[in-house]
């Protein structure tokens, strides 16, 4: 029973950390069309800058704002990224790619070039490194953190689309966007927006995850990249809520069958899962819609 | 298909320039005969020059380290062969077809832990690992693609980006001892034929990687010459109306998928010879997104284009390593020296700079330039004819 719920909340850390990657990659995505290589770079700098930050502030607050540091220097790069880079090329989908890729290929070695390729230790607070006891297990507590965090992310992401008048925008950009330009409304803000806000998600599962694999290092990002694109594919282009009913079906399905399979079976059957959902239901589990 | 190429043939017969015909049927009628005759034999001349090069002694510093017949510089040129061709086959789907797969390294990978683990470890002889390898490449992509073909554009990139994933994860975590893990496995040396092992012999594989790109080289020409590869124009530009021609997509999209697979796969069995053994690196996401970049930089979708940045690219990459370490760059400051150093970094920044400034690559700025110059007046106009169906005909 244990070992059932250690593995069942690791998984649904893992799933929490998918979810922040996924849920900006979606949103960007779903709005703008644009498959984003460079979110894994986005990803990286959060981690780096939260990194670079918590080595020097100190005292309970320290690492609190060292990732609001992270977080704000991710949602930076994302909006000059689109403003600078992206906004050129609308339209030209596969161009955008390109523009990504040559962005991830570059920015990560940028990062080794500074802080060079080897794992950095990660400036975890104490308490994270303790365990709690939850149902006869000891779940370690920065699984706890990565759940609560991604919950929290998950109600103001909806709340934010739902509520406000840019969520508006965007979902209704999501769902038909030549209708919401001829509408007078200028999307390309909302572009902007939204690459910024996937920004800060990735920023923040960058620092989070960083207290999850104890280091930090230039092509973390990379791989975690991939299975938010599975993710992303499963749950449906464009919804956050696909994202996170994905994000929590991967993390758990990878972590139970890599404890009772062999190592990276649990990898394997993931990607059966998104052939399998890809067979049954071409468009994801959401389909196309934004929350 | 080849009724609609027909009237736009009539004065030069298809005769005139023997094996391969130059350029495209359409851009036929303006062409001057000397300079079709110039299209069709430059390449034979490039292939001969390449061949007979190992036996120069030339020595160009600042372009190779030694000679050009030192071991050194052979495995280099090998190498940057190798990628010429994996580019263009690569640019089949990407620039041909218009197919972008993020998963071509999975089939390089096997093509090179293929030969590698049926030579090592089932001590098969070479020319039996070797067939059974690239068409083992070539039937994984055939069954991977009947998958992933059913989703297009970005689903289908994905797609492929997360089956070949599995095969880096595999390589990585070593099953059953056969890949070696994240070292690599090794090519057994005792077990291949003589003329292929040792440092003398790194000439063999010149020609071998040399021979590769041709082979590549000439499927791709007989790929555009024929109805099919204007299938696969259409399919690029047009998805419905090959469709509503009466002829399947899928079905077309799935022999490009296999056919470019399976050169992929030989392209793995010739690295893994030239480089000596296999590494998980070959089935990274990387290594795919390389293959991109070369054929974007190059020009996608041109004859030449793809095969030489596969050459720059990979030449650039291995010797910005080491440039990296000059006194050129030592001197500077640490804010520009250390990304200099970083090849990836600079490649990166020059290939996003070419989609924006260059977007049809190499082959693209040769078209401008010659656009520019007969702009300038200095030739006549029924040329100027040649060089607009020149641009959009392939």
């Amino acid at each position: 029973m244990g070992t059932v719920v250690l593995l069942a909340l690791t998984g649904l850390g893992l799933g929490a950390l998918y979810f922040l990657i996924a849920s900006g990659l979606s949103l960007v995505f779903g709005l703008a069309d644009v498959l984003n290589f460079a979110h894994g770079l986005f990803l990286s700098v959060g981690a780096y800058a939260t990194w670079w930050a918590g080595g020097r502030l100190s005292g309970p607050w320290g690492f609190p704002v060292a990732v609001l540091f992270g977080v704000a220097c991710g949602a930076a790069v994302g909006g000059l990224v689109e403003l600078v880079l992206i906004r050129p090329l609308y339209r030209r989908p596969t161009e955008q790619v390109l523009v990504t890729v040559g962005l991830s290929l570059a920015g990560v070695a940028l990062l080794q070039a500074g802080w060079g390729a080897d794992p950095r230790r990660y400036p975890s607070p104490q308490w994270t490194q303790k365990v709690t006891r939850v149902l006869g297990a000891d779940v370690p507590n920065d699984r706890l953190l990565l759940i609560g965090v991604a919950v929290v992310v998950l109600a103001g992401l909806l709340a934010f689309l739902r509520f406000t008048r840019y969520g508006l925008v965007i979902r209704a950009g999501v769902e038909n966007r030549a209708m919401v330009s001829a509408l007078g409304i200028d999307v390309r803000r909302a572009f902007t927006l939204v690459f910024a806000i996937g920004g800060a998600l990735a920023g923040l599962a960058g620092a989070l995850g960083g207290v999850y694999f104890g280091s930090v290092s230039p092509g973390q990002g990379a791989s975690l990249l991939i299975f938010a694109f599975i993710v992303v594919v499963i749950g449906g282009m464009g919804s956050v809520t696909g994202s996170a009913y994905a994000a929590v079906a991967v993390g758990l399905l990878q972590q139970f069958v890599n404890y009772y399979g062999t190592a990276g079976a649990g990898d394997i059957c993931v990607v059966a899962l998104l052939a399998v959902v890809l067979l049954v239901r071409p468009a994801g589990i959401a389909g196309r819609a934004a929350t | 298909m080849s009724q609609s190429s027909s009237p736009a043939a009539p004065p030069v017969p298809e005769t005139a320039a023997p094996p391969p015909a130059a350029g495209t049927p359409y851009a036929s009628p303006a062409r001057p005969p000397l300079r079709r005759l110039a299209r069709a034999v430059l390449p034979l001349v490039v292939l001969v020059v390449a061949a007979v090069l190992p036996w120069s002694t030339v020595d160009i510093p600042g372009v190779f380290d030694g000679p050009l017949n030192s071991p050194g510089t052979l495995q280099l040129l090998a190498l940057c062969l190798v990628f010429g061709g994996l580019a263009a086959g690569y640019d089949l789907l990407f620039g041909r077809a218009g197919l972008l797969s993020f998963g071509h390294a999975l089939y390089l990978a096997v093509g090179a832990y293929g030969v590698d683990i049926l030579v090592t470890h089932a001590h098969w002889p070479l020319w039996a690992a070797v067939p059974a390898a690239a068409l083992g490449g070539a039937a994984l992509a055939a069954l991977l693609g009947s998958v992933a073909l059913r989703t297009t554009g970005i689903a289908f990139a994905m797609v492929t980006l997360a089956f070949a994933q599995v095969g880096s994860i595999l390589t990585q975590r070593d099953p059953g001892g056969l890949t070696g893990g994240e070292e690599g496995l090794p090519m057994d040396g005792s077990r291949l034929p003589g003329f292929l092992v040792g440092v003398a012999n790194t000439v063999n594989l010149y020609w071998l990687a040399l021979a590769f790109l041709a082979v590549v080289a000439f499927v791709v020409h007989r790929v555009d010459r024929g109805p099919y590869g204007r299938v696969l124009a259409g399919l690029r530009d047009d998805e419905r109306r090959v469709a509503v021609l009466g002829l399947s997509p899928y079905r077309f999209k799935l022999v490009t998928f296999t056919l470019s697979g399976g050169l992929a796969a030989l392209g793995g069995v010739v690295y893994a010879l030239v480089v000596g053994g296999a590494s998980p690196a070959l089935a990274a996401s990387d290594l795919t997104l390389s293959l991109l970049v070369m054929a974007v930089l190059g020009g996608p979708g041109t004859r030449w284009g793809p095969v030489i940045g596969g050459i720059l690219y990979t030449y650039l990459d291995q010797r910005l390593t080491s440039l990296g370490g000059t006194s050129a760059i030592r001197h500077l400051p640490g804010v520009l020296r250390a990304p200099l150093s970083q090849p990836l970094f600079v490649l990166g920044a020059v290939f996003i700079l070419a989609v924006y400034f260059a977007p049809g690559g190499l082959a693209g700025l040769g078209r401008r330039g010659a656009a520019l110059t007969r702009a300038l007046g200095r030739r006549p106009v029924p040329d100027r004819a040649t060089g607009t169906t020149d641009a959009t005909g392939r």
